[in-house]
């Protein structure tokens, strides 16, 4: 096995530009994901089945369907319904949608987990059902859920390389850039292998303070 | 969409399913190997074990094909076809998560029937073979049902290598018809079909190993959390 250290260092300026993409796309993916989680998750609990079925059906569908292939398909599907975005928009949306359809799992678990005693008082207080939730609800629900999204931020943070397929340039994607024009294949894919592997690392780590101070 | 184009998605169909078949049956024997040393008497088998899980969870599937596809062949002078190339990557990622649900399941046994095994001088071995793995594996059938799934996501990653799977035989139909929109839902459609055949065929498999151990299956759950991410290099048993 042929190990170029020079190699790494003409890879390093590439792999901090990918780095930042896959950051980027790390963050803006996450607020989607929640945000849109909740909203699955609080359109569950609307109680009349025109609105449950097809939430049901459509999230447990992107869920279990693979993410490469809703990729392709908004990145060249959208386009011909003359809807254009950037590579990277794209990817950030999939990749939002997809974790979407597990947060809202993780919310539902959330809001289920809330002592019923907390709705009677809600009731009992006659506060109107807007405030039940932002006031009552979801600010306990939300604070028993973060691990579990914290969790779901880290599995994303994996799924990142999968924009490299419609040509966004993160790590992967430079790395493969990087390797074709050098024909040195085993110096940048170690690196950034290594690279995920520290940066998951760090952020279980982070997690699990993170959870230790939200239940003391 | 014509009968020779239906023939690409139907070869796709038959290399994503062999694919899913191998490579899932390597997470298995690595979930189990792995999963088992990490109750190990020994901290060295408990360290190694740990360190495998780390490694391999903590770095993305996709990477890791390219791994396999790339640093591979240079580096030990040979080069895997494809097809192993594809389950070697898939199911060596695949059993580090594995591995967590099965060290999972051993730990969750009840401490008693361990004392039991102690007490009757089984060996760690018997213990684990007679009294753990058979309470043990029903109660990892769920978690691994949604692997399973997670798998099968997975396994579409190797088109991007060029292997003729599911989603690979979709991008040669967009360039052959310039259309994107009928032939991904139908790509769409056929990964969620099989996704849910397997979830039947594990559910099936579930209520007959634990009426093997005398139990009924757990209600249905919609709550599938991915195989929780954190724990530390070192491999001891929490």
């Amino acid at each position: 096995m042929k190990w170029d250290w020079s190699a790494v260092s003409d890879f390093m300026p590439h792999f901090w530009d990918g780095l930042l993409v896959t950051l980027q796309i790390l963050v803006l993916g996450s607020l989607i994901s929640f945000a849109l989680g909740l909203v699955w998750a609080l359109l569950m609990r609307v109680p009349t089945r025109w609105v449950t079925w097809p939430v049901g059906a459509v999230t447990e569908f992107v869920r279990n369907t693979p993410l490469l292939v809703q990729l392709f398909f908004l990145f060249y599907v959208l386009p011909e319904w003359g809807v254009t975005f950037s590579a990277l928009t794209t990817g950030v949306f999939a990749i939002g949608l997809h974790y979407s359809t597990y947060t809202m799992q993780v919310y539902r678990a959330g809001i289920e987990a809330v002592p019923v005693g907390q709705w009677e008082a809600a009731t009992a207080l006659n506060l109107p059902l807007r405030r039940t939730w932002t006031a009552v609800i979801l600010p306990q629900a939300v604070r028993r859920v973060v691990p579990a999204l914290g969790n779901y931020v880290i599995s994303m943070l994996k799924d990142t390389p999968l924009l490299m397929a419609i040509t966004v340039l993160e790590m992967l994607g430079e790395a493969r850039l990087f390797s074709q024009q050098n024909f040195q294949f085993t110096e940048p894919l170690t690196v950034i292998g290594f690279a995920f592997i520290v940066i998951s690392y760090l952020a279980s780590l982070a997690l699990r303070a993170l959870e230790r101070r939200l239940v003391h | 969409m014509t009968s020779g184009l239906w023939e690409l998605v139907l070869h796709g169909v038959w290399v994503t399913i062999q694919l899913l078949v191998l490579s899932s049956l390597l997470a298995t024997a690595v979930s189990f190997v792995v999963g088992v040393a990490r109750t190990h008497r020994l901290w060295i088998v408990r360290f190694l074990a740990g360190f495998y899980t780390e490694v391999f969870r903590g770095t993305s599937a996709l990477v890791m094909i390219f791994w396999v596809f790339f640093v591979l062949p240079p580096a030990f002078g040979w080069q895997l076809v494809p097809l192993w190339a594809g389950t070697l990557a898939l199911g060596l990622t695949y059993g580090a998560y594995g591995s967590e649900i099965v060290r999972g399941a051993i730990a969750a046994v009840d401490p008693a029937q361990r004392e039991g095994g102690i007490a009757l001088s089984f060996t760690p071995w018997q213990r684990m073979k007679l009294i753990l793995l058979p309470q043990a594996v029903p109660e990892m059938i769920p978690p691994f049902s949604n692997l399973l799934i997670e798998l099968l996501k997975g396994t579409a990653l190797v088109s991007i290598m060029g292997m003729g799977d599911l989603a690979f035989s979709g991008n040669l139909i967009r360039l052959a018809l310039q259309e994107s929109a009928e032939i991904y839902t139908y790509i769409l459609i056929i990964y969620f079909v099989i996704a849910f055949l397997l979830t039947r065929i594990m559910r099936g498999l579930e209520k007959k190993l634990k009426a093997g151990v005398g139990r009924t299956p757990t209600p249905k759950t919609d709550v599938e959390p991915k195989p929780a991410e954190t724990t530390n290099v070192g491999g001891a048993v929490r």
